[in-house]
C-alpha cells in the first residue's frame, strides 16, 4: 500500500534554529495517527509543511503522492485546522459555505449536526465567538470537509471536556463511515489514546518514536516490591527507571511479560502495573526511549488470554 | 483518561476486545450462529479506532471461533462455546488454583484448612441459593 503521507529526510531551518531535523515518516491511508511532543518540538511546523503552508528546507514531502505546496490537486483533498485559525469578519454560516466551495466532499448535514452538538449558531459573527467556539468552528470545517487527508493541529484550545468528547465521538463515528487519513497533534494523550492507531513523537525537531499504539501498550511495566525480587525479575532486561526505599524497590521494566514472569511476580509478592500510552510517550519525549529497540511482542489468542491485567 | 466502556489502558486494546467477545461467547451472551457486532459498532461502543476493533475480531476469526459470511458480517462459529470453555478449564489450575495456594502458603494455611475453607464457602453459597 502506498502511504498517504511520506516524508523523507525532511529538514526545516529558520535563521537561527532547526525546527525539523531529518524526519522520516510514512503514514498509511485510512489511519488515525497522533502527533505528539512537547511545546516547540516541531509539531506545528511539520503539519504546516504537510498542509503545503510552508516549504521544506531540504528533503521530500509527499501527500497523496505529490508535494503539497502550491499543488491545487493535493490541497483540495486536504483539510487542515490550526490551533488558532484566523477568520475574516464573516458569520459562522458564511465561513462554512466558503469552506464548502473549496472541499469537493463537503457534507452540509454533518456540518449542521456538528454546529448543533457544539451549540454554535450559523448567524453568529465569527469575531464574537469565544476561543472554544472558534475551535469548534475549526473542527466542524475540518470534519465536514471529509477530505482524504485531515490534519488537526491542537484543535481544541478553549474547548471543555464535554465538547472534546463530542469531537472524539463524532470523529470516530464519521471516520468509521468514511475512512480517511487523520493526523492529530495533541497534548491530551490519555484522552485521545484510544482513537489512535499509531503515534509519532518528535522532540526538538527529531523523530524519537513512531510505532503502533498496540505495540506500545504493555511495552513497559512498573514492578514494585521487595528489592531482591524486583532485581531478580528484571535481570538482563532494559530498565528505564529505578527507585528505592529501604528494602522496597520500584522500577520500570521494558518488554512484554510472559505468563511465567507473571507467575514469578505473583509468588514473590511483586506488584505489576502496565504503563499507559501517555506514560510511555512522556518518556519518549524526554529522550528516555531512544536506546530501547521496540520489538513487536508476539500476540495472538493464546497470548491474549494470558493478559490478566495485574494491577489494572 | 477517555472512558472506553471498561477497556483498560496498559495492554493492547485489540486483545482486550477479543477477550471481551470470547467472554460473551463463553457465557452464552453471544450464541453460536449469532452475528457479532461489526467493527464500526465495536469502535463506537468502546470508543476505539475501528482498525483496533477489526484486529480484535480477526484474532477470533483466525482462531476459528468466528466465521465470515460474505456481505453480511461475522458470526459465532459452531462449537465455539465448547472450545472456549474447554480452554478455560485447562487454565483453571494456573489462573485460580495456583495463586490460591501461593497466598495460602504465605498466610500459613495448610491444605487441610484450605479444603475446609472451600467447603465452608461452598456450603454457604448453596444455602443462600436455596
Amino acid at each position: 500500500m502506498t502511504p498517504a503521507i511520506s516524508v523523507t529526510d525532511l529538514t526545516r531551518r529558520y535563521r537561527d534554529h532547526t525546527a525539523l531535523d531529518g524526519i522520516d515518516i510514512a503514514i498509511g491511508g485510512g489511519t488515525i495517527t497522533g502527533l505528539l511532543g512537547r511545546n516547540g518540538a516541531g509539531k506545528t511546523t511539520l503539519l504546516r509543511i504537510l498542509a503545503g503552508h510552508e516549504f521544506p528546507s531540504s528533503g521530500s514531502v509527499r501527500v497523496l503522492g505529490a508535494p503539497p505546496a502550491e499543488n491545487e490537486d493535493v490541497l483540495r483533498r486536504l483539510a487542515f485546522v490550526r490551533e488558532d485559525q484566523v477568520y475574516p469578519d464573516i458569520k459562522v454560516g458564511q465561513a462554512l459555505r466558503a469552506a464548502s466551495w473549496f472541499h469537493p466532499n463537503w457534507d452540509f448535514e454533518l456540518a449542521s449536526a456538528l454546529l448543533d452538538d457544539f451549540g454554535l449558531r450559523a448567524d453568529k459573527a465569527v469575531k464574537k465567538l469565544s476561543r472554544g467556539q472558534r475551535s469548534a468552528l475549526g473542527i466542524t470545517i475540518a470534519m465536514a470537509a471529509r477530505a482524504e487527508v485531515t490534519l488537526f493541529d491542537e484543535p481544541y484550545a478553549g474547548l471543555d471536556a464535554v465538547a472534546r468528547q463530542v469531537f472524539y465521538d463524532r470523529l470516530l463515528a464519521d471516520f468509521a463511515r468514511f475512512p480517511r487519513t487523520v493526523v492529530l497533534s495533541t497534548h491530551l494523550i490519555d484522552e485521545a489514546a484510544a482513537l489512535l492507531e499509531s503515534v509519532i513523537v518528535i522532540d526538538r525537531g527529531r523523530l524519537v518514536l513512531n510505532a503502533a499504539t498496540d505495540v506500545l501498550r504493555g511495552l513497559a511495566t512498573r514492578v514494585s516490591g521487595p528489592c531482591l525480587a524486583v532485581d531478580s525479575l528484571a535481570e538482563g532486561r532494559p530498565v528505564w527507571e529505578r527507585r528505592r526505599l529501604g528494602s522496597q524497590a520500584s522500577i520500570v521494566m521494558v518488554g512484554p511479560l510472559s505468563a511465567h514472569d507473571r507467575e514469578r511476580a505473583r509468588s514473590c509478592g511483586l506488584d505489576l502495573t502496565p504503563l499507559s500510552l501517555q506514560q510511555i510517550v512522556v518518556r519518549a519525549a524526554a529522550g528516555v526511549l531512544a536506546p530501547v529497540p521496540i520489538r513487536v511482542p508476539e500476540t495472538g489468542f493464546e497470548a491474549g488470554f494470558e493478559t490478566d491485567r495485574t494491577g489494572a | 483518561m477517555q472512558e472506553m466502556a471498561g477497556l483498560a489502558e496498559g495492554s493492547a486494546l485489540f486483545v482486550q476486545v477479543a477477550e471481551r467477545l470470547a467472554g460473551q461467547i463463553a457465557d452464552g451472551g453471544l450464541a453460536e450462529g449469532e452475528r457479532v457486532p461489526s467493527t464500526n459498532e465495536l469502535a463506537v461502543f468502546y470508543r476505539i479506532n475501528p482498525a483496533t476493533a477489526a484486529k480484535g475480531i480477526n484474532v477470533l476469526a483466525d482462531d476459528g471461533l468466528l466465521e465470515k459470511r460474505r456481505g453480511i458480517g461475522m458470526f459465532v462459529a459452531t462449537g465455539a462455546r465448547r472450545r472456549l470453555l474447554a480452554r478455560r478449564r485447562g487454565e483453571f489450575t494456573r489462573r485460580y488454583v495456583e495463586p490460591l495456594l501461593t497466598e495460602a502458603a504465605r498466610l500459613g494455611i495448610g491444605t487441610g484448612e484450605l479444603f475446609a475453607l472451600i467447603k465452608e464457602a461452598g456450603d454457604e453459597r448453596e444455602s443462600v441459593s436455596l
